[in-house]
């Protein structure tokens, strides 16, 4: 575990529920999730499509839709302050320069016609800042040149030549494209990155490249992050602690370490039992599917589909206990 | 189980799922109050031209009858909508203008859908000289101002009902070429398709089996709001006296002739005017609405 | 010995390039560039790479859904490189291919029984109760259940979507059949699902593979052979436990130790760690001499100037590089 300057968590998601109201009926899609990051740490939020990942990463920096979204309880703590019940002029100089974001597809998330020149410019300009009158936007002169000095810089650092500041996207492959996006992520030197599938849509070879040169990064800013992915075996090269998530609950979390040492979520054990490894091993996976959200399970969401659900697992949503340290789990199994 | 009995039970069970397709089509279409509004506002006209002998107060006025001492008279108890110059009963007339643009709408489309559609299906999925010619030609028709097409082709025909609407089917087609051309293109990149070419379909089959089913929401939708459309250049070229001649009854031709005594005069061009702006109205609502139904059907 | 089922020799598929009003040729995009191996009935024989590697069009070039630019392929004795579609229609019946995404692989104006039918009505085989019985039996081998029959694919999920695109490449009773990474767009638990039922299908049917990937772990699970592409050339292929165990090829290290694994013991199963830089190279600008020589940490002199050869290091282990010779 890596050590904290300070004892209080950078990040703090306690008891979340967010609700989608649809046509069709209420989605309850977060039902309580808990989520803690400390100064420096690596975090990684695993599950699979649908548990609610990304719902979670969007509340967290505020860019939920809401409507159709509703926070209806629960509270994300950064430094100390709530997130959620913050004004726009205080978010926004949170969004953007303390709590930065990585998205997922490379393709998509620049803008094709701005050069990427302009757009790291652009980051470095007018994050956190809400309102801009027209004079400052026009200003510019002055601070030009330590600008156009950081942009250098921290494209040296993201390993990507000097020239690309003149290049449009579309003329970047999707590696050098994703490193573009790590750069306008880290430019502003944040306390919190969070990372979106970070490689998904990437080669293996370049993915490869890529999450290295986040760790490396990472660590050298000494920043936190928090992973979001679906794959078991990237959060456990990238990250310290793991939390597991399904169907809108964190149910699982432990150091790396311990997790993959005695998984105990039935979950958990389900999903490390399906992953495809280089042992041959390779389980049948989980009967049952995902829950539809307006109508979940009572109880523990995971109960139809629990080899050893008990009654218990419909009535009452199992609370997260502690079986070993900093192992906690939300499962009637642990008492 | 006979081999009769099978069958039949079958295309059976296919109607009572085709029903039930249908059923949530038109609970979802209910739920826009706009597309319900335009839906009746069209089923009422349908209506209006399929009765008109016998809603009409005065059904003999719809044709070449000339009753001077009534002429001009203002909306009255006898007469809603007043009488012409020729002593008509205007509402009568408006009623029996309905078939009139309702014919010229269905004509006008059916011709172009049937030149426009398979045109654009040839086009979209045989690259090469025949999609290039076909979309240059459709190009030129595109670029010729429909208004100014259907003009010079009545100039050269006589004026009539059927020379308009021949001369808007003629500037009509090529619309519908290049909407299906458009989606037949982006629908032919779809693994379906491939995987039909892989089974040993043929190329007509896949062209109708699996293209085609594929184009045809944005096609419906077209259909819907052209109808409106084409009532409305329709009229405006009866209005130019290129279309129906008097004494028929058509809502342009009646908005022409009443035009020399407005304003005083008004009921002769006011109703038919209204009559086209409700029905292009009904059109619309109708299109908007099958739209965001058959959108949301394959998402 | 089992005979080979697919024999493709040297097969090379060109995609031309063109530029301007006239569409003149200016170029060719070498996705497949000279590709021989064998796929030996029974067995599954996984095509791995990245992108621009060439092995979802090799996999379509042996369906004949493109016409080979040059090389042979003999499926089952026969050749049918240079057939016409007409003559081809008859293996149409024995050879399949389940696509990567579900969503577009399958109609959606189509029911599922209406999907399923549809390659037994091409084929004119049976009559029409006939063919809905055949229907309904592969439902139940695909485990679906019958009231599946009348959904549209939007209504299905991921999972049950790939189970009727699987259902519609067995109602012909094929012999072979090519999977595009079948499972790159589904959960862990669905894909092991799929891939244990996948697994099954070929027991009881008796069905030979190709199985495309870019998940190593994955085809270590479901393949006896593994082919390793790279910009449209073999560079090592194997059987999968040798090809794993010591892979050869700087680029089969590469991947092999990029794999994020999930315990200790793998982690220790992988090579060591040869991180390579660059990009991918264009396929249609490839590198001259090895295609990989841009990004080799081992690169030599030769390697710029001559494209190594494919040597048979020993019995059915083959590799192309120049620092194995």
């Amino acid at each position: 575990m890596s050590k904290s300057h300070k004892d209080s968590p950078l990040l703090q998601v306690k008891d979340l529920h967010v609700y989608f109201d649809t046509i069709e009926g209420t989605a309850k899609v977060l039902n309580g999730v808990f989520l803690t990051i400390k100064k420096s740490e690596a975090v990684s939020l695993v599950g699979e499509t649908g548990c609610g990942k990304s719902v979670t990463a969007k509340t967290i920096i505020g860019l939920l839709p809401v409507p159709p979204a509703r926070i209806v309880k629960g509270e994300v703590l950064f430094e100390g302050k709530n997130l959620l019940k913050m004004n726009e002029d205080e978010l926004w100089k949170i969004r953007g320069r303390k709590i930065s974001m990585i998205f997922q597809n490379p393709m998509t998330a620049l803008n094709p016609i701005f050069t990427v020149g302009a757009q790291l410019k652009d980051v470095v300009k007018w994050a956190g800042k809400r309102k801009v009158g027209l004079r400052e936007y026009f200003r510019g002169g002055t601070e030009e040149k330590e600008i156009e000095e950081k942009i250098l810089k921290m494209l040296e650092q993201v390993r990507l030549p000097s020239d690309v500041i003149d290049k449009y996207p579309s003329q970047l492959s999707g590696g050098m494209r994703q490193r573009v996006l790590i750069a306008m992520a880290l430019i502003n030197n944040p306390e919190l990155v969070i990372a979106d599938e970070p490689g998904t849509a990437l080669d293996v070879t370049i993915q490869d490249q890529i999450l290295n040169l986040l760790k490396e990064r990472i660590q050298s800013m000494k920043i936190s992050v928090l992973y979001i992915t679906h794959n078991l075996g990237v959060a456990r090269e990238l990250s310290q602690r793991i939390y597991v998530m399904y169907a809108g609950n964190v149910i699982e979390t432990a150091p790396t370490k311990k997790l993959f040492k005695s998984p105990s979520h039935p979950y958990t054990i389900g999903l490390l039992e399906a992953v495809p490894k280089l042992t041959g091993e390779m389980e049948k996976g989980i009967p049952g599917r995902v829950p539809d959200y307006k109508n979940p399970p009572t109880g523990c969401r995971f109960h139809p589909r629990c080899n050893f659900a008990m009654p218990i697992c419909k009535k009452k949503f199992p609370e997260p206990v502690e079986i070993e340290t900093e192992h906690w789990i939300c499962c009637h199994l642990f008492k | 189980m006979s081999r009769a009995v099978l069958e039949a039970g079958i295309s059976e069970s296919t109607l009572k799922y085709k029903l039930e397709d249908l059923r949530r089509a038109w609970y979802r279409f209910k739920k826009n109050k706009l597309s319900i509004a335009g839906l009746s506002i069209i089923l009422f006209v349908v209506f209006m031209a399929i009765a008109a002998p016998y809603i009409s107060p005065y059904p003999e006025d719809a044709g070449a009858v000339v009753k001077f001492e009534q002429a001009y008279q203002p909306p009255s108890w006898e007469h809603l909508f007043g009488t012409d110059e020729a002593g008509r009963d205007v509402l009568s007339r408006v009623i029996f203008g309905a078939r009139y643009s309702l014919t010229l709408a269905f004509v006008v489309l059916t011709i172009a859908v049937c030149i426009g559609v398979p045109l654009g299906l040839i086009a979209g999925l045989y690259k090469g000289l025949i999609s290039d010619i076909i979309m240059r030609v459709t190009d030129v028709f595109l670029a010729l101002p429909s208004i100014v097409l259907a003009l010079a082709v009545t100039v050269v025909l006589s004026p009539s009902l059927i020379n308009v609407m021949w001369a808007m089917a003629f500037g009509w087609w090529p619309w519908y070429t290049r909407l299906v051309y458009g989606e037949a293109l982006s629908v032919k990149q779809e693994d379906f398709v491939e995987a039909a070419k892989l089974l040993g379909a043929s190329k007509i089959r896949i062209a109708f089996k699996e293209i085609l089913p594929n184009c045809i929401s944005p096609i419906i939708v077209k259909i819907t709001l052209d109808m409106g459309f084409v009532i409305l250049a329709g009229a405006g070229l009866s209005f130019l006296g290129l279309g129906a001649q008097p004494p028929t009854p058509d809502w342009g031709t009646m908005m022409s002739e009443g035009r020399s005594h407005l304003p005083t005069i008004w009921w002769p061009t006011v109703f038919p005017g209204l009559a086209v702006c409700f029905t292009v109205l009904g059109f619309n609502l109708l299109g908007d609405g099958l739209r965001d139904v058959l959108d949301v059907e394959v998402t | 010995m089992t005979e080979s089922l697919v024999e493709v020799r040297n097969l090379k598929k060109y995609f031309p390039i063109t530029a301007g009003i006239l569409r003149r040729k200016v170029g060719d995009v070498k996705a497949v560039d000279g590709v021989s191996f064998n796929i030996r009935t029974g067995e599954t024989f996984a095509l791995v790479g990245e992108s621009g590697s060439g092995k979802t069009t090799t996999g379509k070039t042996i369906l004949r859904l493109y016409r080979p630019t040059d090389g042979k392929i003999i499926f089952d004795g026969e050749e049918i490189s240079q057939l016409k579609d007409r003559q081809l229609k008859k293996f149409r019946r024995v050879m399949q291919m389940v696509y990567q995404d579900p969503i577009s692989s399958l109609n959606p104006r189509k029911r599922v029984k209406d999907i399923l039918l549809e390659p037994l009505i091409i084929h004119k085989i049976g009559t029409p109760s006939e063919r809905y019985s055949a229907v309904k039996k592969i439902l139940e081998i695909v485990q679906l259940g019958e009231d599946y029959l009348y959904r549209y694919p939007h209504e299905l999920s991921g999972g049950e979507k790939q189970r009727v695109a699987i259902g519609r490449a067995l109602i012909l009773n094929p012999k072979f059949i090519v999977l595009d990474e079948p499972t790159s767009s589904l959960d862990v638990s669905v894909q092991a699902k799929i891939i244990h039922f996948i697994k099954e299908l070929q027991k009881k049917f008796k069905l030979t593979y190709l199985f495309i990937s870019h998940n190593l772990s994955l085809v270590k699970n479901i393949s006896n052979y593994v082919g390793v592409m790279y910009l449209g050339k073999l560079i090592e292929m194997g059987p999968t436990n040798e090809l794993y165990r010591k892979p050869l090829h700087p680029y089969t290290q590469a991947l092999l130790s990029a794999i994020p694994v999930v315990s200790d013991e793998e982690e220790k199963m992988k090579p060591r760690k040869t991180p390579i830089k660059g990009e991918i190279p264009n396929p249609a600008n490839p590198p001259p001499g090895c295609r990989f020589q841009t990004r080799c940490p081992f690169k030599k002199e030769i390697c710029e100037k001559v494209t190594p050869e494919m040597i048979e290091v020993r019995k059915t282990y083959f590799v192309s590089c120049h620092l194995i010779s």
